[in-house]
């Protein structure tokens, strides 16, 4: 017996668990469906990834790996911490490879590297409902589910087109899963939504503040709504990325000096070391490499 | 007019707990044919509205509708998914107050298209089009299709939340108060606009008014309500100018005249 009382395995007590791990089952069963669960305080403020934590906690097990990104990176404050922070209280092995990872929490973005059957995708979500903005009222906005009324969904989307001329949301891109239910895919920039069409990887998502689970199991359908006339279609990026060479990724840009320089870089940390390490190079890795 | 009514109301109650709201409503409303229900404030025309357009459930009584199959439904004994079916594509309501029936964050286009879409209308150009088809019919010019309603003055307004209600090509519209709050001038156009729609696509219409010129210029047939009972009901001009009731009589009387 240790003198220190220890936090229970992966932080959260059994039954609280238990009670998550309901939830999560509920929302396989339903794809896309947002299931109401009891969130829990967590050791971190809400908004940085407390609904995504308590999905992680509720299914991670000894011999999980875990990867935890933010905006793609393995490196910023929020992935480094929540990976502390299970390395602590779960004694898991963590990774930033997406390829090794069983488990990987991410806040914004999909991993370039195509998920493989096996892998669980957990993503925090800020604002689980995609009618939020539309129509306030939460009694209004579930029987709207219920009963599958989503034109509203397309008066966002025409109002974007007759403002901007073709629709003009990028991040949160509203998906209609299985052909049933509309989902928020959290602050996923669009890039990513093709990626979550029959994904093999299980896809779960955990709004901490608002108290929403849901899922999308593999091989389900995503679809992206969008107009006959205006088709769905993804950012796509003039040049490669500057380190690795790499096209068709999601580049972030990267401000170089005060004289309007800039470069753009893989969103995806891991990718681009693991490109640069199989020996591709983008146009500033080359004057790297030959300081 | 066909012969077959649209709409049968049978002895239509509404309590707010022991309050009345309305009581024993009984009347047939034909295709084509515009009704109004007036009355003082508080005389329970607005409770008869409400609960006629299912927004409120009624304490007893029914009221059967004749659906787009000939089917005869009591409206009140229909599920939820095609309650809200019916209301958005074969009635239309019209809000006193256009706030209420619009949303005032999204542009004019897409405040008639909202119908259309959800009814699963997939194609931009052509969701554009009709909507500026309705505008135009309601006298609101192009160039005002992507502003928001909240830069319209209120009869603009009144006449796009009109065009959003109609867009489907409904068979029964309820009017609130359609006029209420606009200047006489505007309230003219309005009405002209109202009587001539009326009269193009053949619309049955129930309008609540405390305006009774409202109601001799709209409607074919009047109901005259005090206290949450009928009191009188007929052909339009014969209660308007020859009222049996007392009450009638001291309404019609009341009129100021210029």
């Amino acid at each position: 017996m240790n003198a220190v009382a220890n936090y229970n395995f992966a932080y959260l007590d059994e039954q609280t668990k238990r009670m998550i791990r309901r939830a999560i089952l509920k929302a396989v069963a339903i794809p896309g469906y947002q299931v109401p669960f009891s969130s829990r305080e967590m050791p971190m403020p809400y908004g940085w990834g407390t609904g995504g934590v308590q999905v992680t906690a509720s299914i991670i097990g000894p011999d999980d790996v875990l990867k935890v990104i933010d905006q793609g990176a393995d490196d910023t404050t929020n992935a480094v911490s929540i990976r502390a922070f299970f390395a602590k209280v779960a004694q898991v092995q963590t990774t930033t490879h997406t390829a090794e990872a069983t488990i990987i929490q991410t806040r914004h973005r999909i991993p370039e590297r195509k998920l493989e059957a096996g892998q669980i995708l957990v993503y925090q979500v800020p604002i689980p409902e995609p009618l939020r903005f539309l129509e306030p009222r939460e009694t209004e906005t579930r029987k709207m589910h219920a009963l599958e009324e989503y034109g509203l969904m397309h008066v966002k989307l025409y109002e974007d087109i007759a403002r901007h001329g073709r629709i003009a949301t990028t991040y949160a891109y509203p998906v209609k899963v299985e052909g049933r239910y509309v989902m928020d895919p959290s602050p996923t920039p669009k890039f990513d939504n093709p990626k979550m069409h029959r994904s093999e990887a299980l896809q779960l998502f955990g709004a901490g503040r608002e108290h929403r689970i849901y899922a999308v199991p593999p091989h389900t359908d995503v679809v992206s709504l969008d107009f006959e006339d205006h088709p769905f279609e993804i950012q796509h990026f003039e040049q490669p990325c500057a380190l690795c060479g790499a096209e068709q990724v999601y580049l972030d840009e990267v401000i170089l000096d005060d004289r309007g320089g800039h470069m753009y870089v893989c969103s995806d940390t891991d990718h681009c070391e693991e490109r640069r390490e199989a020996g591709h190079v983008g146009v500033l890795g080359m004057q790297e490499a030959a300081e | 007019m066909s012969d077959e009514p649209l709409l049968r109301v049978s002895n239509l109650t509404k309590y707010y707990g022991s309050r009345l709201g309305c009581a024993d409503v009984n009347f047939e409303l034909y295709p084509g044919e515009v009704l109004a229900i007036v009355g003082e404030s508080g005389s329970g025309k607005t409770t008869l509205l409400n609960t006629l357009s299912a927004n409120l459930e009624p304490t007893s009584g029914e009221a059967l509708y004749r659906m787009r199959d000939e089917s005869w439904r009591n409206i009140y004994e229909l599920s939820e998914a095609e309650r809200r079916f019916l209301t958005r594509t074969d009635w239309g309501f019209v809000h006193q107050n256009p706030a209420d029936g619009l949303r005032m964050t999204v542009s004019a286009g897409a405040n008639v298209g909202e119908r259309l879409m959800a009814v699963g209308d997939r194609h931009y150009g052509k969701i554009r089009d009709t909507a500026l088809d309705w505008l135009g019919r309601v006298e609101i010019a192009a160039d005002r299709i992507d502003d928001q309603p909240r830069s319209f003055s209120g009869g603009m307004r009144q006449r796009l939340q009109i065009a959003r209600n109609l867009v489907t090509g409904p068979r029964l519209v309820f009017m609130d108060e359609p006029t209420g709050g606009l200047d006489v001038s505007v309230q003219a156009r309005l009405l002209d606009l109202l009587r001539q729609l009326v009269g193009e696509l053949g619309l049955s219409a129930i309008v609540v008014t405390h305006d009774l010129a409202v109601a001799r210029l709209l409607s074919h047939r009047m109901m005259v309500m005090k206290d949450g009972h009928v009191i009188e009901a007929g052909l339009t001009d014969r209660v308007l100018d020859d009222p049996r009731e007392p009450y009638t009589q001291l309404l019609v009387s009341s009129i100021l005249q210029v």
